[in-house]
């Protein structure tokens, strides 16, 4: 009769809850996957010890088949807090879901020290609480899992902002340096942020180098070309520097018009064109005197 | 009935469009400035969109409109002060304006205007 079954193994873990905590604890030092370079043996206790009440909680209620209600909020928040931590510190999913099911062991000593009598309800009771656990289990997994994606989303962003700087070269002059492959949510960014940066410096005339871009296909091309309609629309001039031998045959393949924009194999060619629109002079010295 | 002012400073018609552009009142411009370049026998005009922020393609489609009408009547156009968003915008509706001049602020369109008039066709 589980209904009559169900208080009683609350009651067991109850009563027994500072010897399963023992020997959980005893068990997870043991295991390779905890990890001790990564987590504190005092982290590792406190976070044992409140899982185990949070359990004991979940397990009075005697709703034990489903962990999704809310007699399980707590068990449920602290191991998607664990998980979290865990997926930070550099845990793997294995040894991240493996602190749940590493209580098996010292439940299922505990059931069967209480009912050895009774083969039958070892079997049952045993069969209950190993699809809690699992439960319990995969919902660690799952938190890891979200944590990791949020890493890997922010790190995305990040990834977005270092590569688009707008440097400022000279007065009223801004160059932007692109290095890898332009898509067109990375194209959008560039072109904000460039014309941003027109109208912060009031700048005249803004160099796009395109050294660091491996290929230019006709999306690519595109880009460039609404970049530098935008940024003439701003009011200010735009060149196009940094254009390889390979790219400029595969523009031309390509059947790309670029005929309307200043293009220069070098930034320092557009550089000197730059100052040139600026109405700024270089002179050397020793040429001058 | 809403309009927009048109300033004279010179030889020079000065329009800064504060106000959110909506179709009436951009046609109304359009009237009104062509009117005025032809009274005042005016030799360029500034248009000051620093203010806009929202623009569709047919506020888009008036700008190069106003900007060749007024080529026509001799006097030269400078639009001002386009805000990245709206730069963005006109040029993902495939609008790039490719005849109309622009400047980053008012100071540097009266520059480019001095310009354009004393050496025009440059």
């Amino acid at each position: 009769m589980p209904s009559a079954a169900s208080p009683r193994i609350a009651d067991l873990i109850a009563k027994n809850s500072k010897s399963l905590l023992d020997e959980w604890l005893a068990h997870q030092r043991k295991s390779t996957a905890t990890r001790s370079d990564l987590i504190g043996d005092s982290e590792l206790a406190e976070q044992s010890k409140r899982f185990l009440a949070a359990f004991e909680t979940g397990v009075e209620s005697g709703t034990l088949d489903d962990t999704t209600g809310d007699e399980w909020a707590d068990a449920r928040d602290l191991l998607s807090e664990i998980s979290r931590s865990r997926a930070t510190q550099g845990f793997s999913p294995t040894e991240t879901a493996s602190f749940v099911f590493s209580l098996k062991q010292p439940i299922f000593d505990l059931l069967r020290r209480e009912f050895a009598s009774v083969p039958q309800q070892i079997a049952d009771e045993t069969w209950r609480m190993s699809r809690l656990l699992d439960q319990l289990g995969l919902l660690t997994t799952q938190a890891f899992q979200q944590t990791r994606e949020d890493i890997i989303m922010r790190q995305q962003q990040e990834l977005l902002e270092l590569s688009t700087p707008v440097v400022r070269l000279w007065d009223r002059v801004l160059a932007l340096p692109l290095v890898g492959t332009l898509d067109s949510a990375r194209t959008q960014v560039v072109m904000e942020s460039l014309l941003e940066r027109i109208v912060e410096t009031g700048s005249e005339v803004a160099i796009i180098d395109i050294t660091g871009v491996p290929t230019v296909d006709t999306l690519v091309a595109q880009h460039l070309l609404k970049t530098v309609a935008a940024t003439r629309l701003m009011g200010a001039d735009c060149i196009i520097s940094g254009i390889r031998p390979q790219i400029a045959q595969t523009i031309v393949h390509l059947g790309v018009d670029l005929g309307a924009v200043i293009t220069k194999a070098t930034l320092a060619d557009a550089f000197a064109i730059a100052l040139k629109m600026t109405g700024a002079t270089v002179t050397s010295r020793s040429s001058a005197g | 009935m809403d309009r927009i002012p048109i300033l004279k400073m010179g030889e020079f018609l000065l329009v800064t469009i504060q106000v959110d552009m909506h179709d009436q009142l951009a046609l109304q411009l359009q009237e009104d400035l062509t009117q005025r370049i032809s009274d005042e026998s005016a030799a360029g005009v500034l248009i000051d969109i620093s203010s806009l922020d929202v623009v569709d393609s047919f506020i888009g489609r008036m700008i190069a409109n106003i900007s060749a009408m007024a080529q026509v009547l001799d006097a030269q156009t400078v639009v001002t002060g386009m805000r990245p968003a709206v730069a963005i915008t006109l040029v993902e509706l495939g609008m790039s304006l490719e005849g109309v001049h622009t400047a980053l602020n008012v100071e540097r369109g009266m520059t480019l205007l001095r310009q354009k008039v004393a050496a025009p066709g440059g």
